[in-house]
């Protein structure tokens, strides 16, 4: 794990090049080019509000208005899960690279992460912006990169674990958007983490999930203004570690193979 | 020169050959010891490498060579550090920078410049390192007018250069080439050429694996001959290249000859036709060896005008078949003959000392016959050499069949068989460059 970090950092200005080129290339070509990574929230945005106040209403009253409470946590949710599913294809995506040239495989899965944190950077200020148009906006907002600390080390934990287990059973890569899609429903951010009872089996399952306290946590210093969820997200943290410990492992371990697999 | 640069000590490389067979069990023994291929079953796994030994000296530039698939480019990942062998060791002393594959991680949709950078911090180079050989990269490449546009615009010559320019700049202690330059047009070749000598002179070490035996000869300081993923032949380039130019024609023969056993048998006993104009028939031509051994034929020799043993000639040098003969008890009814003959067994030349009129008295002990053919005249291939002791009725004492062979290398690609001494001349209306002046390669080195 040390080994994994030390790699990327001694790798770290091909990293930041890669993770440039990928905000780049991703809207080469477009007319509202850059623009893009302000839209594609607004738009997701838009989508969800419509569902959830003309087709489902929900009235729930401490989480109105309801399409701010939304933002608050698709945003993140989209950096893990867009992360999660580049990543598990991303060794097959440059076999090119991994059998002709000797290079640090982990940089890979590492910039699908980062290119996607860089994303959710662009992003945020749209929300803090409707957060300060509806008054919402405290100053529980700055603590917001403890939070995104802890979702960088538990989604490069599971981006280095999946981009190599794919490369060997490519199955992952179908499964993982069903995967994802449960999970994001596994997930409090269509609706509130405090609204299901405690002690409840729904409860008690939510809170095995480390992303939940990611979520609830952004949702309090964004949305409500307070912050008590410290012990949740102490735990994903350090849920996080061990992800990260795991994928550094695993990934050291087929390293070897992968030039052979890909 | 003081130590080597690689040093290989009995490499082994298998691959899996099923890549989806037993996977879950894979996978554990993945996890629990990294070790997926040591415990598959042998008749899962391919070997690539079997036991391969080499050393290369500092500064000294070294060719393998070998057939398809006889394991060349895995040795080279290997080297390169892309694969790991798996037993054996393998050491790279000093920085490596390995052309497998040229602009190999291009993004298409990004400009030329930014994909330098990338390419060049793949390929090791620091920053600061990058800032001072940019200049150097582009005007390598010639690409200075459109390093800004995006390289999904590049022609494939302007990829290609792009990528040379950025693997040869990233200043390796050892280059690895793998076959890149056989793609280029011939001015980038040359110019590729002469970075690579450039980097030769500058003492790098430089490893080659290439089909192009002509640059070996006259590049390299020593060649690994691998075949079937074992080493073959080591050292002197102008040797192991003859060696294996031997052997590739000797493939053919024993092709040919494991064609039919029964009919080698029957050739073996029957009195041969022992005129080779008669085989000129494609297809009748079998190598093999007969004869009574009156007069036995010990030794073959193909050598220059320099009396070198050789194997690889170019046309209008001078070519001398030498044989060692031997006759036990004094013979007086003998004939020398010789054949030539294409790969396709296509009759090219065929005579002997009856037709000539060199009227026999006597031979007895050890003898030397020796045919010079001057100014060989024939164009790029294979050839198969038929020799022969015989009676002047035919009744063979020693034929050699298609055993020995030499090959004909040349720059200039015209067809055929023969190559008559000519020259182009243009009068009135035609006006045509003349060819540049470059001359046949040099083989002999010396």
């Amino acid at each position: 794990m040390i080994a994994a970090i030390r790699s990327l950092l001694r790798h770290r200005p091909l990293v930041e090049s890669l993770v440039s080129r990928e905000l780049k290339a991703r809207y080469r070509g477009s007319v509202l080019g850059f623009l893009w990574s302000f839209v594609n929230p607004l738009l997701l945005l838009l989508t969800y509000t419509l569902v959830f106040t003309v087709i489902l209403p929900n009235r729930q009253p401490d989480i109105q208005p309801f399409f701010l409470f939304l933002f608050c946590g698709i945003l993140p949710w989209t950096w893990f899960q867009a992360s999660l599913s580049e990543s598990s294809g991303v060794l097959i995506a440059s076999a090119n690279l991994i059998k002709k040239v000797l290079f640090p495989a982990e940089v890979l899965p590492s910039v699908c992460v980062l290119a996607n944190l860089a994303h959710f950077l662009l992003g945020l200020p749209i929300l803090l912006l409707f957060l300060a148009w509806q008054g919402k906006l405290a100053w529980t907002a700055v603590l917001l990169p403890l939070p995104i600390l802890v979702q960088l080390v538990l989604t490069l934990g599971l981006s280095l674990f999946l981009s190599a287990l794919t490369v060997h059973f490519r199955d992952i890569q179908n499964i993982l958007s069903h995967a994802l899609h449960l999970w994001f429903f596994a997930t409090p951010v269509i609706y509130s983490y405090a609204a299901i009872a405690e002690g409840t089996p729904l409860r008690r399952a939510l809170r095995l999930n480390p992303m939940t306290h990611v979520i609830v946590t952004y949702q309090q210093m964004l949305f409500h203004g307070n912050v008590d969820h410290w012990r949740g997200l102490f735990l994903a943290l350090l849920v996080g570690v061990l992800a990260f410990a795991a994928g550094a492992f695993l990934f050291d371990r087929l390293r070897d193979t992968l030039a052979e697999e890909v | 020169m003081t130590t080597p640069a690689i040093v290989a000590q009995g490499v082994v490389k298998r691959y899996r050959r099923f890549a989806h067979k037993n996977q879950l069990r894979t996978l554990k023994s993945a996890l629990l010891t990294g070790s997926v291929l040591a415990d598959l079953a042998p008749e899962e796994t391919f070997t690539a490498l079997e036991d391969v030994s080499f050393e290369v000296a500092r500064g000294s530039t070294f060719a393998v060579i070998g057939e398809n698939g006889s394991g060349k480019s895995t040795l080279l990942k290997l080297v390169a550090g892309i694969t790991r062998p798996t037993r054996g060791s393998l050491a790279v002393d000093g920085r490596v920078s390995a052309l497998i594959e040229l602009g190999a991680g291009f993004h298409p949709e990004i400009s030329g410049r930014e994909n330098v950078a990338i390419n060049a911090m793949m390929l090791g180079l620091t920053r600061k390192q990058l800032e001072r050989s940019y200049d150097a990269i582009v005007d390598f490449a010639e690409l200075r007018d459109f390093i800004d546009a995006p390289v999904k615009t590049y022609s494939s010559g302007m990829y290609m250069r792009l990528g040379f320019a950025v693997a040869i700049h990233v200043d390796p202690d050892v280059l690895l080439i793998d076959e890149v330059l056989a793609v280029g047009d011939e001015a980038f070749t040359r110019k590729c050429l002469d970075k690579i000598s450039e980097l030769r002179r500058r003492g790098k070490t430089i490893l080659f694996v290439t089909h192009s035996l002509g640059l070996v000869e006259k590049m390299c300081d020593d060649v690994l001959w691998l075949n079937q993923g074992r080493t073959r032949g080591r050292g002197d380039p102008k040797r192991v290249v003859d060696e294996y130019l031997t052997y590739v024609a000797g493939g053919e023969e024993a092709l040919l000859r494991s064609r039919s056993a029964a009919d080698a048998a029957q050739a073996e006993s029957a009195p041969a036709t022992d005129a080779p104009e008669d085989a000129g028939a494609p297809g009748a031509y079998r190598p093999g060896r007969w004869g009574s051994r009156e007069v036995e034929i010990r030794q073959v020799r193909l050598v220059d005008a320099r009396d070198r043993e050789r194997h690889v000639f170019v046309p209008g040098e001078t070519l001398t078949l030498s044989l060692s003969v031997h006759a036990a008890a004094p013979v007086d009814d003998f004939v020398f003959g010789i054949g030539l003959f294409a790969a396709d067994g296509t009759c090219v030349y065929g005579t002997n000392t009856d037709l000539e009129d060199w009227k026999p008295i006597r031979i007895e002990g050890e003898a030397e016959v020796r045919l010079s053919l001057e100014g060989l005249r024939l164009v790029e291939g294979t050839y198969l050499v038929d020799l022969a002791a015989h009676k002047r009725d035919g009744t063979p004492y020693d034929y050699l069949r298609g055993l020995h062979s030499f090959r004909v290398k040349s720059r200039i690609k015209d067809v055929g068989i023969y190559r008559p001494q000519h020259h182009w001349s243009f009068s009135g209306g035609a006006a045509l460059d003349p060819p540049q002046e470059r001359g046949e390669m040099e083989l002999d080195g010396g």
